[in-house]
């Protein structure tokens, strides 16, 4: 069996739909011709696997994608997926002809096609999809793409807001259908049809049933149309009418009755469901050919018949009947054909007349009498007329609403409600027919009207004849069909029923008499009635209502946003603050703050670092004002810091500390130079309060983690490493080992930001202009001699100490403390004081080292020495310590590790420099520019 | 002594969030770097504080634990790269905004 058609079949439209907006630009007859040909082949294959289905046989395509989640892309193919596979596709290629037509040449054309193509793929994998979570996936696909083709023509509102009111609610009902499956998968113990759909006692006895029944129902309700969420349909009519007759009469909305059908096995026959379902099915359909009878655009009259004949479908399913599933599925292909076809006659109608409004549209038999005939047929088949297919599916329908008996001596409620909808169904017919083709001459129409081009009828041709065939021939045309798709849904033998349009002189074909005469009857005293209508049917626009609640939750929106995201960095970190101390503190809740161990004692000297920290600390925030003051005062913390690192014995961070400190130091001078010496007193006391209060409360957090750390005991994974430094990475100092062996990982990303932050430096001061001050902030001029004489005399001779000093720190780094860190830093720093002492134009001369190029470079040479490891057959970054050994070389394993640190070395070089320098440069600009005067 | 190291690093803490809160950009870049020193004092710390002698395989007595101090040691360059980009931004805005106001504007909005 050649199951894998199936995932192929789906598949087809989804790749097609790239094709139309690449053809569009060969003219429209191409871009029309690649999305037909795509379905086409499509429903080629579907056909070539039609036949064993008839038989009564299914075919399956199985693929484990997420088995432990229940999540197969499963395919089946039985008698109702081929029914609504071949809608789908039979009238898609239908649709795509017509719309060849029907768009103007403004439209853009290849999107029309693209758009229909996914919704194509998207309603197959609806119908052909085994698992339910699949079949979800491409439930959603359908809301998306029907949102896009209502929105087709985004440049009217009416468009974007039918558009959205759509995905809104059918979006919505499938979270809600999304929440039913999980459910129903829980209940049943899979996702897969195939086990569900036998195990329909264990679904219907467990506790669950109620609460998955329900779920499932809004999902389906939602996406069928049906009251009180329909009133989304009428506004969906704002799609091209090719979308309108695909997506909102014969396809889409069927998604939803198709879920019906398809659960039929598992879900259906309870009290629960013949009440839910068929009470919504009969108000629906009620209400639905109530309005339709006063609509008088075209489309909406179409719409609101959908609707109520969406809602029979419905209650025929809720009747739990096997002959009612039957008569469901019946009428499932009889309206997908004739509402097909009469929403194309409206769409030409409109197409040739520039509007759709009855009150306007009048007497177009004299102008267009084949496309009126073509009407007049499908609309005979919409009220019921024997001989046209409506007319079967409705006996059958009345029949069944006779032979239900859940509502007791309420019985009589069913038939009478059905044969009330046919006589309104009657009514809106001839009015759309007598309205529209007769009743006097046209009024002021933007367009004369005539035929349309010859193939914008073929398609509504095929669709009238085949209602034709079926009301006069139906067991030589649809038979088979129908059984194959209405045992599938029952999921059972069906009981013996007859296709024939003459059954004897019984109730259901008095109820349909009944139904005509009462519907001539009510069009004849229209007018009576649209004036009843108006007077006591205040309009209420679901729209409108829609609209102001998303206004609502958009202003709503907005304000939160400007509540949390006004401009202001203050109040985001404000925010962020407390976020962080709410967060430590929810943390901590509850819990014993300190822990077991004793403090351990304070000596002396520690204690005279502390209070210094603390009281630099201190003071740089209350001077911070005064900005040189308060940068002194932050060095000494810095500096003190790096006394504690030594006192914990941690030189190799001691030495990065005050390098890094006496670096930053040097680049707050320089920006201060360009910035204002003071901060000037802004900040009202209630400001200082406050955060004085989030300060404290973020200070009193960290200190309780720290506490609370530092006294219970801990286990370190720091023994690893002290214990594998010799053996693994080849040198005794563990902290760099860590950086340029065990993590070296790390290191590299850490090098690569370093420079990609100097860069972004570089190219953030590339252009700057800024005012150069003359003098100091009170207004002191700058000191004459620029270049101290005894600063420079002091730093040339120190240049190569320093360097001297850095390659030790390099050298020794993998075994004592130091590093390509710490030694880059040094040497950074005794090139800075030359550029400080001598000034850049002197320092270039003589040290001309491009700093972007050392800085890649560096990052490059440490990458290199990773990738290295990899042409010796060893994981990125392996150190090669003990894998072989030359003789000659001698300690290898020590040259590769010596390598990366040399990349480190260079890259924070070059950083530094690259970002010290070009700022230094800034300075001297103007001075240098005046002084050459 | 775990106490005494709390309370510092709380008051370091402390000092740099309210230097971060404050208007200009200079002050805030100076919590930064106050903060910076705070982290760091503190993910050291995390290492315990009874060490006596250096990270370094082969010495006797009480090793202080590398992991933390490798981590840091990378914090303290990243952390200059990172104040260095944080002034050099201010710079440029208040080249671009006439204003070293944090929020480009001088204040003037409420």
């Amino acid at each position: 069996m050649n199951s894998y058609f199936l995932p192929l079949i789906v598949a087809l439209p989804f790749l097609g739909a790239l094709l139309p907006p690449l053809f569009v630009r060969r003219g429209r007859t191409a871009c029309a011709w690649s999305a037909a040909l795509v379905t086409a082949a499509a429903l080629a294959l579907l056909l070539s696997v039609a036949a064993p289905v008839f038989d009564g046989d299914s075919l399956l395509f199985h693929y484990d994608w997420l088995p432990a989640y229940g999540f197969s892309l499963t395919f089946w193919l039985d008698g109702l997926g081929l029914l609504f596979a071949l809608l789908i596709l039979g009238i898609g290629l239908l649709v795509i002809l017509y719309a060849r037509y029907y768009l103007s040449e403004q439209d853009p054309m290849g999107r029309l096609y693209a758009f229909l193509l996914l919704f194509m793929g998207s309603m197959l994998g609806v119908v052909l999809s085994e698992n339910l979570l699949l079949m979800m996936v491409f439930w959603e696909l359908t809301s998306l793409s029907s949102f896009l083709l209502i929105g087709y023509w985004k440049h009217r509102a009416d468009a974007r807001q039918g558009a959205r009111l759509a995905l809104t609610v059918t979006g919505a009902g499938g979270l809600s259908l999304f929440a039913g499956i999980m459910l129903l998968g829980h209940i049943g113990g899979s996702y897969e049809l195939s086990v569900l759909l036998a195990s329909g006692d264990q679904i219907q006895a467990h506790p669950l049933y109620p609460a998955t029944l329900v779920l499932i129902l809004l999902g389906v309700f939602t996406k069928s149309a049906q009251f009180p969420f329909h009133f989304w349909l009428p506004h969906a009519m704002a799609a091209p009418t090719p979308v309108s007759a695909y997506l909102h009469s014969a396809t889409m909305v069927k998604a939803g009755v198709f879920l019906l059908a398809r659960l039929y096995p598992a879900m259906a026959g309870s009290e629960l469901w013949f009440y839910l379902v068929g009470t919504t099915g009969m108000v629906t359909l009620l209400l639905g050919a109530y309005f339709a009878l006063f609509k008088h655009d075209l489309k909406g009259l179409l719409a609101y018949s959908t609707i109520s004949h969406l809602g029979l479908i419905t209650l025929l399913f809720g009747l739990g009947t096997p002959l009612g599933a039957v008569a469901g599925v019946f009428h499932i292909i009889n309206h997908a054909t004739f509402k097909a076809s009469l929403f194309m006659a409206a769409g030409i109608i409109d197409h040739e007349s520039g509007t759709r409004d009855m009150r306007k549209l009048n007497g177009l038999w004299h102008y267009m009498p084949h496309t009126a005939t073509l009407a007049m047929v499908a609309a005979a088949s919409m009220a019921g007329v024997p001989l046209f297919n409506g007319f079967l599916s409705k006996e059958m329908f009345f029949a069944e609403t006779l032979h239900q008996g859940w509502l007791g001596e309420w019985n009589w409620i069913l038939p009478f409600g059905a044969t009330l909808a046919g006589v309104f169904a009657v009514a809106y017919s001839i009015r759309f027919i007598h309205d529209v083709f007769f009743n006097g001459e046209p009024i002021d129409l933007p367009r004369t009207p005539h035929e349309p081009p010859r193939y914008m009828k073929v398609p509504v041709e095929i669709l009238v004849a085949l209602c034709l065939l079926v009301g006069i021939v139906p067991a030589w045309t649809v038979a088979p069909l129908l059984a194959t798709a209405a045992a599938s849904s029952v999921g059972a033998e069906l009981p013996p029923y007859n296709l024939a349009i003459w059954h004897g002189l019984n109730t259901p074909v008095l109820m349909s008499v009944l139904a005509m005469v009462g519907g001539g009857v009510m069009y004849a005293m229209r007018h009576h009635l649209f004036a009843l209508h108006a007077r006591f049917f205040r309009p209420f626009d679901a729209k409108l209502l829609f609209e102001r609640q998303l206004e609502r939750v958009i202003a709503a929106a907005r304000w939160l946003t400007m509540m949390l995201e006004n401009g202001s960095l203050q109040r985001y970190m404000m925010l962020l603050l407390l976020s962080a101390v709410a967060m430590v503190a929810a943390g901590l809740w509850g819990r014993p703050l300190g822990g077991p161990l004793a403090p351990g004692e304070v000596d002396g000297v520690t204690l005279v670092g502390a209070l210094a920290l603390a009281l630099s600390a201190v003071t740089t925030t209350i001077w911070h004002r005064r900005r040189l003051v308060a940068l002194i005062q932050l060095s000494v913390v810095g500096l003190v810091v790096s006394v504690a690192f030594v006192r914990f014995a941690a030189p190799d961070l001691a030495l990065t500390q005050l390098s890094v400190e006496m670096v930053t130091i040097i680049l707050l001078m320089l920006v201060l130079y360009f910035l204002p010496q003071q901060t000037p007193a802004e900040s009202s006391g209630l400001r200082k309060g406050r955060d004085i209060l989030i300060a404290g409360a973020a200070g009193t957090s960290v200190a309780l983690l720290a506490w609370g750390v530092l006294t219970r005991p801990y286990e370190t994974i720091g023994d690893y490493f002290m214990e594998q430094s010799i053996p693994g990475g080849g040198g005794a100092n563990v902290v760099n080992v860590i950086l340029v062996d065990f993590r070296g990982f790390d290191t590299l990303g850490e090098i690569t930001v370093l420079a990609i932050a100097a860069i972004g430096i570089v190219t953030m001061l590339r252009g700057l202009r800024l005012p150069t001050p003359d003098t100091d902030a009170d207004g002191r001029p700058w000191a004459s001699d620029r270049y101290p004489m005894i600063l420079a005399v002091i730093s040339r001779p120190l240049l190569p100490l320093a360097l001297l000093v850095a390659v030790f720190l390099l050298l020794r780094g993998h075994n004592l403390p130091g590093g390509g860190f710490i030694a880059g830093l040094v040497t950074a720093i005794a090139l800075i004081l030359q550029y400080v002492a001598s000034g850049t134009a002197w320092t270039r001369e003589r040290i001309n080292i491009n700093y972007v190029r050392l800085t890649a470079a560096g990052v490059v040479l440490a990458a290199l020495t990773g990738l290295g490891s990899w042409g010796f057959g060893y994981p990125f970054l392996t150190s090669s310590f003990g894998h072989f050994h030359l003789p000659l070389v001698g300690d290898f394993e020590l040259a590769t590790a010596m390598l990366f640190d040399l990349g480190v070395y260079m890259a924070v070089v070059g950083s530094t420099l690259l970002v010290l320098a070009n700022l230094g440069k800034l300075t001297l600009t103007k001075r240098e520019a005046t002084e050459g005067e | 002594m775990a106490l005494l190291v709390a309370i510092i690093i709380g008051i370091m803490v402390a000092c740099g969030v309210y230097l971060l809160l404050r208007a200009r950009t200079f002050p805030v870049v100076m919590g930064l770097i106050m903060l910076s020193y705070a982290v760091n004092l503190f993910i050291f710390a995390m290492g315990r504080l009874h060490a006596e002698v250096p990270a370094v395989a082969g010495l006797a007595g009480d090793t202080s634990d590398p992991v933390p101090q490798a981590l840091v040691l990378t914090a303290i360059v990243i952390g200059f790269a990172m104040t260095a980009f944080a002034v050099t931004l201010a710079l440029r805005a208040s080249s671009e905004l006439d204003s070293d106001h944090v929020d480009g504007d001088g204040g003037r909005q409420p």
